[in-house]
């Protein structure tokens, strides 16, 4: 098919005559626009440039991904990052320029397809192309002569040949029947360009799909701490993200209960020391309020579904549990406090806020070491991911959390610039270091915290996805149809037999390829053999040999015998 | 989970040496190949001139057809073919196997033997064998498939260039290709010892994934069908740049290029390859895809990797459309398949190493 696409191109004005664009009209300059976007230079250079624009999105932090990296970023930058906000580069997928490199180049594909198409289907219900005058002009030639007495003469020879070629699986036509050279034309290949159309409608089918499924699925986080709960409502998600589609009463209503996160790490290979090499969270899961509990596993790479949703396992760490009473002695806060890891050896930043207690709120920041070891200046540090010398490490604040004005906080930071700190490295009180079991008095009365244990927390990321189905659907079929086109041989054959005045039967063949096809030689000697088998001919070696070059002996000894007979 | 074997893990890397020390020399017969080959070359044109001069007639009476070509100084090989358009290209029709002084554009093997590329391959043969021992004992010592961070992928991947190299060159003769593949060989297994080495381990829980054998596997083999067609285009540009000068009635310069086919046929072989390396391409993308479902709940997320990967699919999409675009064959998609190499080189160097994002386990720097 690749000749078409060049004919297209070649049938073109050429490029000067494109230049007089006020004399085409406006239907005119449509129709020039139309074929320029659908010409495959527009293709290959849309191609490249989506690759081009696919690159940024690799450069610099993306808010899909990472806004927390975009925040930085801005920060960070604060004369470059508004410029490049502007250019959308921190959302490059979903930027108005990228979204048009790739409408165009779709559009491009569907003005490509549909004609290409329509030229196919007329192909296929089309006889083969007439027989051409000189068949040793293909670029595959071979005769095979039948000798005289074998009662084959040049009809028999063209059906029998008809037969060798349509037991090949080429489609036959036999004409010429009953003139001095009756002959065959054969077609076979068809489905390489069928593979090339649905490979690329599939494309546009993947396109389809993915946007489907961003618009009908829906995504939420969620961290639980060893003994909690997840019900799956609205309110039960950390964060949640809805495609356009979304519609709350779609949750069902199943709940998890992470039972126990068990973590192993690797104690084994000196130079993966401590790495972490199975996490395994175990469940009890209940389809509904009233349904019955089931035990369940969850792994990463091993999601579990429940509700038409799939639960991933996709981050954990350490939940110090803490006590806290206020200066009058009440119990203020008691609980996991969920502490994020910073780094391989679970040095996690903690954060505790006790908006309850009284007279003054509290507020604690600083790490959870899993294992503490102390440098020679007396700083504590994190070495070992596993719990073998847990130790919390506060500085404490009294004042206001500035929670109590509606304006959403982040838990995992503290806003101090209302308050006062009363504990710290610095200060006279010096920090708060607590192991599990211990505690501590506040100074100035203002109570006390006590480390009670540990827990472990798991991140759950829930989904559902309706469209990922058929994006599988559309990329496997768009396999299929790039395997098709790219390993598929559209050939076409021709069969011209004529009976010798000396009683022999001259047969030729030719063979021609419709594009690339280095198996072209290969057939050219199946079909010799088939040929020769059919009519018991010994079959010479000089046939044989799929490598003969064009000029060589056997073509021009073939070449006088039949094109003696032919012109 | 198996316990980590000290001894294969020492073994494989004492059999990562003797492979590299194998290449290195492998590496040198095929440059002495390269250098006694063009002394052939210059030998057997001055015979070929000096019988062109005395038996002129004979040869026209016998119609070799190869009068005048030493006037250009380019017998036998069959330069004029250039890719002008996809109308002159070639369907099957090939040249036939090297004569020895020129390079058969077919790419079969021709009659005339060469001693130094023999031993070159013999040697090739070895040192492979003993690389895929070192990959197959860094396997066993880790209990798993030896391909979880970059030194392994590295090897391993060192490993597959070299069998997918003499696994063609028992239908090809791109023997011509032998310092430039082996030469890449030698840089990633050193590069892999040098800069990447981690001890054998188990893998991190996002890598533990039957996904890792089936899609890791799959990239490091087209990239290895990515490797030898990089070779070829760019052994290509040098051609069609010679080709060139010699039509213009310059004298040729480079006579080890004899060794090299066409640049026509080069761009036929290296689609061909290209092709077979684009889908499984296709398939590393899919695979992934699948894997990047099951383990971080969405099959797409624009994860630098990610993004990389589909920039190479869509360079060498566009390198497929070229080959069927007027004025773009020949140079032009060499070119695109170069970059789309270079893109698949810094998808595994640069991203691995200095990009962060979901697919950083590669063991490197921690
Ligand atoms: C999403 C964008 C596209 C992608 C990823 C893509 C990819 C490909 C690939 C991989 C091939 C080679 C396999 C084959 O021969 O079937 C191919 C071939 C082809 N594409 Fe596309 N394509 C895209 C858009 C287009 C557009 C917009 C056009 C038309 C203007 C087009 C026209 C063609 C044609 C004519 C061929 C056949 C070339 C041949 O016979 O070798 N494609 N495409």
């Amino acid at each position: 098919m690749r000749d078409d696409s060049v004919q297209e191109e070649q049938g073109k004005k050429p490029a000067k005559d494109d230049v007089e664009l006020p004399r085409l009209g406006w239907v005119g300059m449509l129709r020039w626009a139309w074929r320029q976007l659908t010409s495959m230079r527009t293709a290959l250079f849309l191609l490249l440039l989506l690759a081009v624009a696919a690159v940024p999105g690799s450069l610099f932090p993306q808010r899909a991904s990472n806004p927390s990296n975009v925040t930085q970023y801005l920060a960070d930058h604060p004369a470059s990052g508004p410029i490049l906000d502007w250019f959308r580069l921190f959302d490059v997928y979903s930027s108005p320029w990228f979204a048009a490199i790739y409408l165009l180049l779709f559009t491009s594909l569907v003005g490509c397809v549909l004609p290409r198409a329509k030229i196919h289907a007329k192909a296929m219900r089309s006889a083969p192309p007439r027989t051409p005058k000189r068949l040793s002009r293909l670029a595959e030639y071979g005769t095979v002569e039948i000798p005289a007495g074998s009662g084959v003469d040049a009809e028999q020879a063209v059906r029998d040949a008809a037969a060798v070629l349509k037991s090949r699986r080429y489609r036959v036509d036999v004409r010429d029947l009953g003139t001095e050279r009756p002959s065959v034309g054969a077609e076979i290949g068809f489905l390489k360009e069928v593979g090339n159309l649905v490979f690329h409608v599939s494309i546009l089918g993947v396109l389809a799909a993915v946007a489907y499924s961003g618009l009908a699925g829906y995504s939420g986080q969620r961290v639980v701490v060893e003994g909690e709960t997840f019900v799956n409502t609205l309110v039960g998600y950390d964060t949640f993200t809805p495609g356009a589609y979304f519609n709350s009463d779609r949750l069902s209503p199943y709940s998890v209960t992470l039972d126990k996160l068990a973590v192993k790490y690797d104690r084994e290979s000196p130079g993966h020391y401590g790495q972490p090499i199975d996490f395994t969270a175990t469940l009890t899961t209940k389809d509904g309020p009233d349904a019955g509990a089931r035990q369940q596993v969850l792994k990463v790479n091993d999601p579990v579904s429940l509700g038409g949703t799939n639960i991933y396992l996709v981050g954990n760490g350490y939940a110090p549990v803490v006590t806290v009473k206020d200066g009058k002695g009440n119990v203020a806060f008691q609980g996991p406090v969920v502490a994020i890891p910073t780094d391989g050896a679970y040095t996690s930043l903690i954060v505790i806020k006790v908006p309850d207690s009284k007279p003054k709120q509290l507020g604690f920041v600083g790490f959870f070491l899993p294992t503490a070891l102390v440098d020679d200046k007396g700083v504590s540090y994190g070495s070992d991911p596993d719990p073998f010398n847990p130790q919390l490490n506060l500085n404490a604040y009294t004042g206001d959390l500035g929670l109590d004005n509606g304006i959403p906080r982040n838990v995992y930071t503290l806003d101090t610039s209302k308050m006062k700190q009363i504990n710290g490295r610095d200060l006279k009180a010096g920090g708060i270091v607590l192991a599990p079991g211990q505690s501590y008095k506040l100074p100035d009365g203002n109570g006390t915290i006590s480390f009670d244990g540990i827990k472990r927390f798991a991140a759950l990321d829930i989904r559902h996805d309706p469209g990922q189905g058929f994006v599988l659907v559309f990329a496997v079929l768009a396999l299929a149809g790039l395997m098709s086109s790219l390993f598929l041989n559209r050939r076409r054959v021709w069969i011209r037999t004529g009976n010798h005045p000396d009683g022999r039967t001259m047969v030729e063949f030719g063979l021609l390829a419709r594009g690339e096809d280095h198996r072209l030689a290969g057939e050219a000697a199946a079909i010799s053999k088939a040929l020769h088998a059919k009519w018991l001919v010994p079959l010479d070696p000089q046939v044989e040999d799929g490598n003969r070059t064009p000029a060589n002996r056997s073509d021009a000894a073939a070449g006088v015998t039949m094109s003696s007979k032919d012109q | 989970m198996p316990t980590i074997n000290a001894g294969f893990a020492l073994l494989s890397e004492q059999f990562m040496l003797m492979a590299g020390l194998a290449y290195v020399v492998a590496f040198c017969a095929y440059a002495w190949d390269l250098v006694t080959y063009s002394k052939t070359v210059r030998r057997g044109l001055a015979v070929d001139s000096a019988a062109g001069t005395v038996s002129a007639d004979a040869s026209r009476l016998v119609g070799v057809g190869a009068s005048g070509a030493s006037d250009s100084g380019a017998i036998g090989q069959d330069l004029g073919a250039g890719p002008l358009d996809r109308g002159v290209r070639p369907s099957s029709k090939t040249h036939s196997g090297s004569d020895g002084i020129t390079a058969g554009d077919s790419m079969r093997y021709g009659k005339e033997k060469r001693r130094a590329a023999r031993i070159a391959v013999a040697i090739t043969v070895v040192a492979a064998v003993v690389h895929g021992l070192a990959v197959l004992f860094r396997g066993l010592a880790a209990g798993r498939v030896p391909w979880g961070n970059m030194y392994e992928f590295c090897t391993t991947g060192g490993f597959t260039v070299a069998l997918i190299f003499l696994l063609v060159l028992t239908r090809r003769d791109l023997r011509f290709l032998g310092t430039f593949v082996i030469g890449l060989v030698l840089v990633m297994i050193t590069a892999a010892s040098v800069a990447f080495w981690t001890p054998a381990g188990h893998l991190v829980p996002a890598l533990q994934s039957y996904w890792l054998i089936i899609h890791v596997s799959i990239a490091v083999m087209s990239s290895s069908l990515f490797t030898l067609t990089f070779a070829m285009s760019v052994l290509q540009l040098l051609q069609s740049r010679r080709e060139a000068s010699i039509a213009s009635g310059k004298p040729d310069k480079a006579l080890v290029m004899r060794l090299v086919p066409n640049a026509l046929s080069l761009e036929n072989m290296s689609y061909r390859i290209n092709g077979i390396a684009f889908v499984g391409w296709t398939l590393t993308l899919m695979f992934g895809s699948i894997w990047a479902e099951k383990a971080w709940g969405r099959f797409w997320g624009w994860d630098t990797k990610e993004v990389w990967t589909f920039v190479i699919w869509v360079v060498y999409a566009g390198y497929l459309h070229a080959r069927a675009t007027r004025g773009w064959t020949g140079t032009r998609a060499a070119w695109l398949s170069i970059v789309g190499y270079l893109c698949v080189v810094f998808n595994f160097t640069i991203v691995n190493v200095y990009f962060s994002g979901l697919h950083s386990y590669a063991g490197v720097g921690s």
